[in-house]
């Protein structure tokens, strides 16, 4: 307990504030849990392709889906990761409402995103083409639901931040939130490549 | 805070050059495996090829424009263990489509 004592007041002393130092090695901390992300999605696509010719006489990619609606998803997200560049570049200047405007930017095109692979769920669940039908779409659900989960978490993060920049401001810990927000919402961008590629690219050709 | 706004605006500008750079070249690297499969213009292998390729290299200008991982002392550990966990996916996926692939063959 002293010692505690000891050391919070000579940081007093010298003038750094805990979180001042503390900012670089959260966003590592998160960083290290992105990878461990990573590891399960590549787990998730070793499944997918392991399994994709498994069809058990029902459809196939080639059936199922349509290139010019993913291309639509795709672009969807990769605005609304583009657009969290106004959030990223709001925080030097401290400017607040451009980090609303793109935050709103990104939850809306975020939740396009979502509402378009709901859509593409229910219809192919549907058809007949539901996860229970074949080891391909077995896999398929399980890949491209489990990124469309983190994108859900995303959006209500984003929700939550908007909510914490309108009420707080800018402040040191909301900065190091949205820094981390970020990080997520990029990552999933660049795990969508792998899915357009691999799963819709690669099924349909 | 007021000292701090022409530098603020400084970092501000290099990073929305990033942003948009980023954004230019995914565009691009997006529309191209798109159009080879949807037009069938290409070989079925030069095909495959540019797909992933455009896929590697969309990877690669994400991560370097929108992450911001380089070569920097700041982005050290970030890019250390994203290394390593390339590494560990590449024996996960490359060993899981190799022993089931044999496997398959086998049957």
């Amino acid at each position: 307990m002293m010692a505690v004592e000891a050391v919070h007041t000579q940081e007093i002393v010298a003038g750094h504030p805990e979180h001042h130092d503390m900012e670089p090695i959260r966003s590592l901390g998160f960083w290290i849990y992105l990878m461990s992300d990573l590891v399960l999605f590549a787990a998730l696509f070793a499944t997918y392709v392991v399994l994709s010719r498994n069809f058990a006489g029902g459809p196939t990619g080639k059936d199922l889906f349509d290139l010019s609606f993913v291309l639509i998803e795709t672009m969807l997200l990769l605005c609304s990761s583009a657009a969290y560049g106004l959030t990223m570049t709001a925080m030097p200047a401290g400017n607040a409402r451009q980090a609303m405007v793109g935050l709103t930017l990104t939850l809306l095109l975020g939740l396009g995103f979502v509402s378009m692979e709901l859509r593409e769920f229910t219809q192919l669940i549907s058809e007949g083409a539901g996860p229970q039908r074949s080891a391909f779409l077995s896999a398929f659900f399980t890949l491209v639901g489990t990124h469309g989960a983190h994108v859900t978490c995303g959006l209500v993060w984003l929700a939550v931040m908007l909510f914490q920049v309108a009420t707080k401001g800018l402040t040191a810990p909301v900065m190091g939130r949205l820094t981390r927000l970020g990080m997520f919402w990029h990552f999933l961008d660049v795990v969508w490549i792998g899915v357009f590629s691999v799963v819709y690219l690669m099924g349909v050709w | 805070m007021r000292e701090t706004q022409p530098d603020g605006g400084r970092a501000g500008a290099a990073l929305a050059r990033a942003y948009l750079t980023g954004f230019c070249l995914s565009l691009l690297l997006t529309a191209a495996p798109f159009v080879a499969v949807m037009t069938g213009a290409l070989s079925p292998g030069a095909t495959v090829f540019c797909v992933f390729a455009a896929a590697a290299l969309q990877m690669v200008v994400q991560l370097r424009y929108f992450l911001h991982v380089d070569a920097s002392r700041a982005m050290h550990w970030n890019l250390m263990s994203l290394l390593f966990t390339f590494f560990i996916v590449f024996l996960f996926v490359g060993g899981s489509i190799w022993i089931m692939h044999s496997l398959h063959y086998r049957m």
